[in-house]
């Protein structure tokens, strides 16, 4: 594939590490791509859809599903936009290229398929209303963000899903401004925390209803990590008092780390987390594609009176993708207990 | 002293100009031609890598527009939407005032890795600049200035991984510079795809499918014209090497007398030896350089030819730019200074263990008689049992090329043995006495010269067995394809609804005799992939088709549909008889009616008779059709049909055309292999001349007395060239069995390996008769300066014979 130029982009909010460092000097309008700003109010439903100023946005699901037949999984949905110049066009020109990543965790393996897609001829792209995310033959699609069929296939598997919210939208920092560095660098970001999931999953043995959770992920941006981060760790939790929290910690190479985080109240309420107010630790590691990931952390929020352990279910969900993390359902047992999803980029 | 020594010893090669620049002209040569054959193999080999994701998007599966024409961009986003992992390609010639050249318009997101340059993909690279209507295009060097020339709108850069004459861009790019609006020539469908798709049959009727084509057959067919050229550069060095080791040879024999001084007055043999092998190194690694420069130029002469050949045998694409890697040229130095080595060992050995005051006397003659005998006997014995078991135990081509080499060398070592022989029995019959001596002399001197006949019979023999493949290939394929072509145009309908317009618009002419479908279906034969064709009943077939072997009434039962013709390749493969029975796609079996030769075609073929197909497989494309007209009215026809049926002018061949262009491919092939012969002959008749130099200067003694006894210095000259001459000739007698031997194991065992076919062998008496004089020719210009040389000497150095023992 020829879209490693893409992914440096990509890698620069998510954080690779060798491919952050050549970004350290773009100023506020880098190669004129928009920059967030704080106090710009999340407008619905056209943020729903894309924001090609900008230089890269994703849709990003993830869900814990238990089985019929009794087992945990957990799925992923993703499209990502990555920007080569802040506009797009009806047209092959159109300098956007997608780029989907689709799995299906279960406690023995990952499936994992991606698709790679240009802009303007009408492979992928994102409608917001009637609400349409797609690339090729996935999809997340309904009347609005609250109601929505998400289908997905790779080699191996495929999965089609229904996802209806019984909450509202939550937007994460100061009303969707979020900061990812002491020195400011931010992107928007909100979430869809409360989807109820009903579908099915096609795994080679065969098909497999499923009921359970999901996150919907919604961030844009143009600026890169800090020079100084080398990736960063993600969590989102559905506590099964329905209180819900999503925290990342961006790492640095001095050791420390940046901290952000949003406490979820079961009504919708969300209240941001400062940076130290979640504290990640890693408990295990395990050798995973050649690295060590850490596939257990404690997890600590003490002004909530969070102290948990979340382990992965499947220590080996492994994104084997161009540009690879690790990404899957995790058990949370301590003082809450339920489950979620971690995420882990520049291992 | 080390100073002093060399001087000594290079002073030798000041007095002996021609030797010096001899021994460097052969092992130059030997380099070059070695260095030549590698450089067009390296050359063919990175243009396949470069090649093979590129130009063969072959290698993939295409969808194609049924009737022939685009297919529509919104048919590329249904598929995509559907799940198909297909990738849009534009692909249209365009015409330049340099000529054609192709555009080839290609998505870099979604076109397999292999189908895209690696500039793409580079990290440093803009993608938004490729996407852009005024973006950038690449095009290999040879088509960079035209591409410029046609689209000035956009910005060329040269990259040598874009396939020959071709310009490549974002498929974008392509619509808008060919002005196709939302036109896509194919779609690359992914090797890859998800489980669980609707048909394609029913997502898009209107595309076909139309397989990649199989790397592996060009591969292996390329892979033993490599071989073919490999062997013959190493052949080439090896003729060489004998060249080198008889001049370094003379050069030690001459200074047998210089070595002894040296070491009576003090100098130490390691000293001696040391300074011969840098003396040795200098002269390598200076002849290396002038055989590797010589070497670029032979590959830069042959490879237009090369390439020309390896496109149109294989399909295989070679740019026509030679670029070389360092490791090239030094590998090419590295090959003459080991060769050298080699070559040198047994002269340096020989210093090694040299007495202090050993009588310097070089050893003029050995003795020839039948205990020499043993040692060669025993090692061509040996080299027969080595290529009967590599035959058997290694695969394919190799065991048959093992089997070549040994029996050359076998054949190599024999010579002076069989020589001997002869010259034993015609000098036992020799009356007079100056031709008693005379035969006599010629045998002594055999062991001295052997090298030298060997060389020049592996490179007759050579020239007898590549010449004899060449000429029955030729003549092979003419014949067949007068056969295979009787037909005087080949029709192929655009599509389905065409087709019925074609049986139409034939139906209302008169002077079309007969309209024979050429309709087949794709499917397994034998348990391998394969092609049914299906015939009609007509003379054509019965009258011309190249059959190897036909049952009684076989035309009568293959109508009836009774049974089936197959072709050579699967005759071969599955070791089939007449009668016995082929499994068909349909997963019935058929008898074996015939076998015919199908050159060419590295798949199995059956032929059915045209209803039994038509019955068999009731959704056969029914597009292609041989048309029986007259001859001289087969153009005009052409025409009138392109112009009523506005088909495009590839749709239907005119068969004299298919035939020159089969033709000239063929004769491109070995055009190549020719050029690579004649310098083979050339080394080789250096190395006479430099052995027969070696004797002469050594000669003196046994030519004196027959000066003496009154025989003229310039008798005695014209002697030693006859001498040449006869031993040259009887050279190329051995030769040319040895050479036929090669030709049959090159049409009956290699070619059968690497193509699956087998290839009758003809007999070509008058180019044996050229060679013959050649060689002749070879033998006496080799011997001229030494004779001249002969008749030159004067009398007191020939009386100094007698006066001085040395």
């Amino acid at each position: 594939m020829s879209v490693r130029m893409i992914l440096i982009c990509l890698a620069c909010l998510i954080g690779a590490p060798a491919w952050s460092q050549g970004f350290a000097g773009l100023g506020e309008q880098a190669d004129g791509f928009a920059v967030p700003a704080r106090g710009r109010a999340l407008d619905f439903p056209t943020d729903h859809g894309a924001h090609p100023e900008y230089r890269i946005e994703w849709w990003y699901v993830t869900a814990n599903l238990r089985g019929a037949d009794g087992r945990d999984y957990g799925i992923q949905w993703t499209l990502f936009r990555s920007a080569l110049a802040p506009v797009a066009t009806d047209g092959w020109d159109s300098p956007q290229i997608w780029m989907g990543h689709a799995a299906i965790t279960t406690p023995d393996v990952h499936f994992v398929a991606e698709r790679f897609a240009r802009d303007g001829v009408g492979q992928a792209g994102v409608i917001a209303d009637p609400y349409e995310v797609w690339i090729d033959d996935w999809a997340m699609a309904g009347a609005d963000v609250s109601d929505v069929a998400l289908r997905a296939r790779g080699d191996d598997f495929s999965y089609d899903l229904r996802l209806s919210a019984d909450g509202p939208l939550v937007a994460h920092g100061d009303a969707g401004y979020s900061v990812k560095s002491a020195s400011g660098q931010a992107s928007y970001y909100y979430s869809q925390p409360f989807y109820e999931v009903t579908g099915t999953l096609n795994l080679p043995d065969g098909p497999v209803e499923v009921r359970g959770q999901a996150w919907l992920d919604r961030e844009w941006s143009s600026q890169p990590l800090d020079p100084g981060q080398r990736g960063w760790d993600w969590v989102s939790l559905h506590f099964d008092d329905d209180t819900r929290m999503m925290g990342f910690q961006l790492r640095q190479e001095d050791g420390d780390a940046y901290t952000s985080g949003t406490w979820i109240t079961p009504d919708g309420g969300a209240a941001p987390m400062a940076d130290g107010s979640v504290i990640l630790t890693p408990l295990a590691e395990t050798t995973v594609a050649g690295r060590e990931v850490p596939t257990k952390w404690r997890v600590e929020v003490p002004a909530r009176g969070v102290d948990v352990e979340i382990t992965a279910l499947n220590p080996n969900a492994w994104m084997d993708t161009l540009f690879a993390y690790w990404e899957g359902p995790v058990r949370i047992t301590g003082s809450h207990n339920g489950t979620g999803y971690l995420e882990m980029t520049g291992y | 002293m080390m100073r002093a020594v060399f001087q000594a010893l290079i002073g030798h090669w000041r007095r002996h100009l021609v030797q010096l620049i001899s021994l460097l002209a052969g092992l130059a040569l030997a380099t070059a031609l070695w260095t030549g054959v590698q450089a067009i193999n390296a050359q063919a080999r990175q243009s396949y890598d470069q090649a093979a994701g590129l130009v063969q998007q072959n290698q993939f599966d295409r969808l194609l527009a049924t009737d022939g024409g685009t297919v529509d961009q919104a048919r590329y986003i249904a598929l995509r939407r559907a799940g198909w992992l297909v990738s849009p390609v534009v692909s249209e010639q365009v015409e330049t005032p340099d000529g054609p050249i192709r555009v080839l318009g290609i998505d870099p997101v979604t076109a397999p890795m292999a189908a895209q340059p690696a500039q793409i993909q580079r990290d440093d690279f803009d993608l938004s600049a490729f996407f852009a209507r005024d973006g950038v295009v690449f095009a290999a060097p040879d088509g960079a200035e035209r591409a410029a020339a046609r689209f000035p709108d956009l910005r060329v850069i040269e990259d040598a991984q874009v396939p020959p004459n071709t310009v490549l861009m974002d498929v974008g790019v392509a619509q808008g510079a060919l002005n196709l609006g939302a036109q896509l020539s194919y779609l690359i469908v992914l090797p890859e795809q998800p489980a669980g798709l609707l048909e394609l049959s029913d997502l898009a009727p209107d595309l076909r499918l139309r397989a990649g084509e199989q790397g592996t057959d060009i591969a292996r067919l390329t892979d033993s014209f490599h071989l073919n050229l490999t062997a013959f550069g190493l052949l080439s060095f090896a003729v060489g090497l004998f060249i080198v080791h008889s001049s370094i040879g003379l050069a030690f024999e001459q200074r047998r007398t210089t070595f002894r001084t040296l070491r009576a007055i003090g100098v130490p043999l390691r000293t001696l030896f040391a300074v011969l092998v840098a003396e040795v190194l200098v002269l390598a690694l200076i002849a290396g350089a002038v055989g590797v420069v010589l070497g670029y130029g032979i590959a830069a002469t042959l490879l237009p030819d090369v390439a020309a050949t390896l496109r149109g045998l294989y399909g295989a694409s070679v740019g026509g730019v030679l670029a070389l890697p360092p490791i090239w040229w030094l590998g090419g130095i590295a090959i003459a200074v080991l060769g050298t080595l080699v070559a040198a060992a047994q002269s340096l050995w020989r210093l090694a263990r040299l007495p202090i005051l050993a009588a310097a006397k070089p050893r003029a003659w050995g003795h020839a008689g039948p205990r020499a005998w043993v040692m060669p006997v025993g090692a061509a014995v040996g080299l027969a049992v080595v290529g009967a078991v590599a035959l058997r135990v290694l695969p394919g081509i190799a065991g048959g090329f093992v089997l070549l080499g040994a029996g050359m060398i076998a054949a190599a070592i024999l010579l002076p043995v069989v020589l001997a022989i002869a010259l034993h029995l015609i000098s036992g019959r020799a009356r007079a006495p100056m031709a008693h001596w005379f035969w006599a002399d010629t045998r002594q001197q055999l062991p001295g010269l052997s090298l030298a006949l060997m060389a020049l019979m592996l490179a007759l023999a050579v020239n007898v067995g590549v010449g004899t493949m060449v000429s029955s290939f030729r003549q092979t394929f003419t014949g067949w394809l007068d056969q295979r072509l009787a037909s005087e145009l080949y029709v192929t309908a655009p599509s389905a609804e065409a087709a019925e317009d074609l049986r139409a618009w034939m139906a209302a002419r008169d002077d079309i005799d007969a309209a024979l479908p050429i309709w087949s279906v794709e499917g397994m034969l034998n348990g391998a992939p394969g092609q049914v064709f299906g015939v009609a009943d007509h003379a054509t077939y019965r009258d011309n088709w190249p059959m190897l072997a036909l049952a009684p009434d076989g035309w009568d039962r293959l109508a009836a549909g009774q049974g089936v013709l197959i072709n050579e390749q699967i005759y071969r493969r599955d070791d089939l008889d007449l009668g016995e029975l082929v499994s068909l796609p349909d997963g019935t079996q058929m008898p074996v009616l015939g076998v015919y030769s199908d050159y060419g075609n590295p798949l199995g073929q059956v032929m059915i008779g045209i209803d039994a197909l038509t019955a068999r497989f009731p959704n056969v494309e029914r597009l292609r059709y041989a048309l029986r007209v007259d001859a001289d009215q087969a153009a005009t026809i052409r025409a009138a049909m392109l112009r009523d049926l506005e088909w495009p002018e590839d749709a239907v061949n005119n068969q004299a055309v298919v035939k020159r262009v089969s033709l000239q491919i063929f004769e491109r092939t070995f055009q190549v292999t020719a050029a690579l012969n004649i310098l083979t002959l050339g080394v080789a008749a250096v190395a006479m001349f430099m052995s027969l130099l070696t004797l002469s200067s050594m000669r003196l003694p046994q030519v004196a007395p027959v000066w003496a006894v009154g025989t003229t210095r310039r008798d005695l000259a014209r002697l030693e060239v006859l001498r040449s001459a006869i031993l040259a000739l009887f050279t190329m007698v051995y030769a040319l069995p040895v050479g036929l031997g090669l030709a049959w194991g090159l049409l009956a065992v290699v070619n059968v390996a690497a193509f699956g076919w087998k290839l009758p062998m003809f007999l070509f008496p008058a180019d044996w008769a050229w060679l013959a004089i050649w060689a002749v020719l070879a033998g006496v210009a080799a011997a001229a300066w030494p004779a001249w040389r002969m008749s030159r000497i004067s009398p007191s150095d020939l009386l100094k014979v007698f006066a001085n023992e040395r």
